[in-house]
């Protein structure tokens, strides 16, 4: 009896249980979707065009993946269906276009907020703003000028480092090239539209777009990103010396420093361009198709001269080198290994490099000691490349003289074998 | 005066009974029709198989079987040791040929039917030599440790891993861990140069012994014909043949030096167009073709049970075909070898033109 009770009340106790479940599970569950609805969403997915894109656009945005809603920054109630009890007294709507610096910045600058969500993000993206030529002009009341949203997009926005967002280093040029590629913007501040255009043929945008070199630089790495302005003429040559050091230090050392110097012009940008940097080529030097010494220095002075002397060993090297390839390349046809030599021809192909770079130093005696380290290698491959195709004519001849043996051997076993089928003759 | 010949042979005569060895093979005749020409193959892997062996022992003077050495050996033999890139370039060009003489040779003998009693132990050996030659090209295959056979081992691997039951544990077996490392290295090494050639000179032996024991097996519906002594005739016929191997291996590997190939980088990516030795191509392809489910069974699985499957069906031959065995001409089994031998072709041509097939 006692055992029979036992039992019914913990039926009646699993029962309790199933109960509380499914009461939880028909009252509490609605009630925590309820809490997670979104009426702003809800109500603008059905409106059109520009109402409906922001919330559109939401779905993939960096703000939604870390939690946040409309209301962090629209204000409102999203928890209310009625349009005008969702728009409570908190409700800001869309900021003015003036305002947005400092509407985004109002979280963006703030460290302690920012901890929060990426404490290695950077929080002084709005006092670099006010620094750029973009903020002055808003300073001065030009709304014209770039705010937060026109490089980074309103709803939608995506972290700096996903390749769709609107400043991944591939699509920064796209992004700076919607404004200072068009004529009509640009034409009331003077500035020329033809960058965008010009970068796309340099040899940064080949490592960045053929090469998919993310290292390579785009806008931001000379003009800034936040604090976007132009370098000033004294700036240029430091900004190209965060990735061209060594250039950078052998020009400081060469006679050409002072002269730049006092008649303030820009290191780097005088020979290489600024926007359109083409690939560095011997034709640049003195006495070359794109002779760039002529800018200052006449064909005949001394300058000029030393310049010719350089590009005279600079192309002698490189036709020794080309000879040299060529030599390997031969015997690489002839199927003969040749890594060995290839390898030292890297290596005198290495002094040829440093000798190029040398040239923004100005010194003729380091750039022959460079290229005549280089020309004893270049010696080398030489005698190796001979080597190798005395070895394919060596094994040639020996396969000559051994295949007439084996097909020698192979005629005398067939008249052999032909000599068996023949009927053994009698004796008489 | 004896001369020297006859003195050796005096002495040996009477420890090793050569005279009896002679008399067998010039008493031993082989049917000579217009089919023959078909048994000179047999012979030719054997010679095959014999410069395999003289030109591996070779190359194990220099070759080091480690992650950081074996490419770079492979180098110095191809560079710097003497006469190195002609052993190096014989040996894989031979064993090349050899797979294919060997596909050759079987299915002239499965045509011929010559797998009829008593000859089914001289076939089922046979087919294990097949096997064990294939699983000879694809351990050496790694072992120069470059970009190509690095990533070819790595496929080939994944593919032995599909195999239902015992695939994952097979794998890593072979692997030696769960990828291709040094630990794969070694145990290719191991597989290459003692266990496969311990079994396939154990088999060898065998066929060879059935070979000359039972001798060669005329075609169904060929009566009677003319006989030549085994010893000289068709040894010196054997022989011609060899010759002419010989003559083509060397020109081919004087113009066409088998190569080292850049050393294999594990951390790169995958290159383009990565396929493995052409005689596993027909496989490669059907997996490649194959749908991603049949039927509810992974695609590749199915795929590589049908192949299991297939080669269990071939090596059972001659106890299926019952015809043959009664010396009646088997038409079904011939178009069966027909279909697998269209099936391989088609599919190894496909490999080299549509090799973006079934991406």
């Amino acid at each position: 009896m006692k055992r029979h009770l036992n039992l019914s009340s913990r039926a009646s106790a699993k029962g309790v249980a199933v109960s509380v479940f499914a009461l939880s599970v028909f009252f509490v569950l609605p009630l925590c979707l309820c809490a997670q609805k979104n009426s702003c969403v809800e109500c603008h997915l059905g409106l059109e065009d520009t109402l409906k894109t922001p919330a559109e656009g939401f779905a993939a945005d960096v703000h939604k993946q870390f939690g946040l809603g409309c209301q962090d920054c629209h204000g409102g109630n999203p928890a209310q269906e009625d349009v005008e009890l969702a728009k409570d007294r908190t409700f800001k709507g869309s900021p003015e276009r003036a305002k947005i610096p400092e509407f985004c910045g109002s979280c963006h600058s703030n460290s302690e907020y920012m901890r929060h969500y990426n404490p290695n993000l950077r929080v002084d993206q709005l006092a670099l703003y006010w620094t750029s030529r973009h903020g002055q002009l808003l300073k001065k009341g030009d709304t014209h000028g770039a705010v937060c949203i026109d490089c980074h997009g309103v709803h939608g926005i995506q972290p700096a480092n996903f390749p769709k967002s609107q400043v991944f280093p591939w699509n920064i040029p796209q992004t700076c090239g919607r404004c200072h590629s068009n004529a009509d913007t640009m034409k009331a501040y003077g500035i020329p539209v033809h960058q965008v255009d010009d970068y796309k043929q340099s040899v940064h945008a080949r490592a960045l777009f053929e090469k998919k070199d993310l290292s390579a630089p785009v806008c931001n790495d000379c003009h800034g990103n936040h604090g976007a302005a132009p370098p000033e003429v004294t700036s240029i040559a430091f900004v190209c010396r965060q990735c061209h050091a060594s250039a950078g230090d052998l020009f400081s050392k060469s006679p050409h420093k002072e002269a730049f110097d006092s008649l303030g012009m820009s290191e780097c940008e005088a020979c290489h361009g600024n926007h359109k940097i083409l690939p560095p080529s011997d034709e640049m030097l003195a006495g070359g198709k794109n002779d760039i010494c002529l800018q200052c220095h006449d064909t005949g002075t001394e300058p000029h001269q030393t310049g010719s002397k350089i590009k005279k060993e600079i192309d002698d090297f490189v036709t020794s080198s080309e000879a040299a390839g060529t030599l390997l390349a031969s015997a690489e046809r002839k199927g003969v290994e040749v890594s060995e030599a290839r390898f030292k021809l890297q290596d005198a192909n290495t002094a040829l490099v440093l000798a190029r770079n040398l040239t923004h130093g100005l010194s003729l005696a380091e750039i022959e000691a460079s290229l005549g380290e280089g020309a004893k290698t270049l010696a080398e491959v030489k005698v190796r490349g001979e080597a190798a195709l005395r070895e394919a004519k060596f094994r040639r001849s020996r396969l000559v003289i051994a295949t007439v043996f084996i097909l020698l051997l192979a005629v005398a076993l067939y008249l052999k074998i032909r000599d068996l089928k023949r009927p053994p003759t009698r004796p008489e | 005066m004896a001369s020297l010949w006859e003195k050796t042979q005096a002495y040996l005569e009477p420890r090793f009974e050569l005279s009896a060895i002679l008399d067998f093979a010039k008493k031993k005749k082989v049917p000579e029709h217009k089919l023959s020409f078909w048994y000179f193959f047999g012979g030719i892997c054997l010679f095959l198989f014999v410069i395999q062996l003289l030109t591996g022992i070779l190359l194990l003077l220099y070759y080091t079987p480690s992650v950081d050495a074996a490419h770079e050996s492979v180098q110095f033999i191809m560079s710097q040791v003497r006469f190195g890139w002609l052993v190096r370039s014989v040996h894989s060009w031979t064993a090349n040929i050899l797979v294919g003489v060997i596909f050759i040779h079987m299915f002239s003998t499965f045509f011929l039917k010559a797998y009829r009693p008593p000859r089914e132990l001289t076939w089922i050996t046979g087919f294990f030599l097949l096997i064990l030659f294939l699983a000879f090209g694809f351990s050496g295959y790694l072992l120069p440790w470059n970009e190509l056979s690095f990533f070819a081992t790595r496929v080939g691997t994944d593919i032995a891993g599909v195999i239902p039951f015992v695939g994952k544990a097979f794998k890593t077996f072979i692997l030696g861990g769960p990828e291709v490392s040094g630990a794969t290295l070694t145990r290719f090494f191991w597989l290459h140069v003692a266990v496969l050639p311990a079994f396939a000179l154990l088999i060898m032996g065998v066929h060879v012994i059935l070979v000359q024991t039972l001798g060669m097996s005329k075609p169904i519906g060929v009566g009677e014909t003319k006989e030549i002594s085994f010893f000289p005739d068709f040894i010196l016929k054997d022989s011609l043949g060899w010759l002419i191997i010989l003559a083509v291996v060397g020109a081919v590997c004087v113009f066409l030096p088998w190569e080292a190939g850049p050393k294999a980088d594990p951390f790169a990516s995958t290159p383009l167009g990565i396929r493995p030795e052409w005689y596993f191509t027909f496989m490669f392809t059907t997996l490649k073709l194959v749908p991603a489910h049949i039927f509810t069974i992974e695609g590749e699985m199915l795929a590589i049970m049908g192949f299991m499957l297939g080669g269990l069906v071939v090596m059972l031959v001659p106890f299926l075909d019952r015809r043959a065995a009664r010396e009646k001409k088997s038409p079904v089994f011939t178009a069966i070898g027909l279909a697998i031998l269209l099936y391989i072709i088609i599919m190894t041509a496909l490999t080299y033109l549509a090799p973006n097939i079934g991406k």
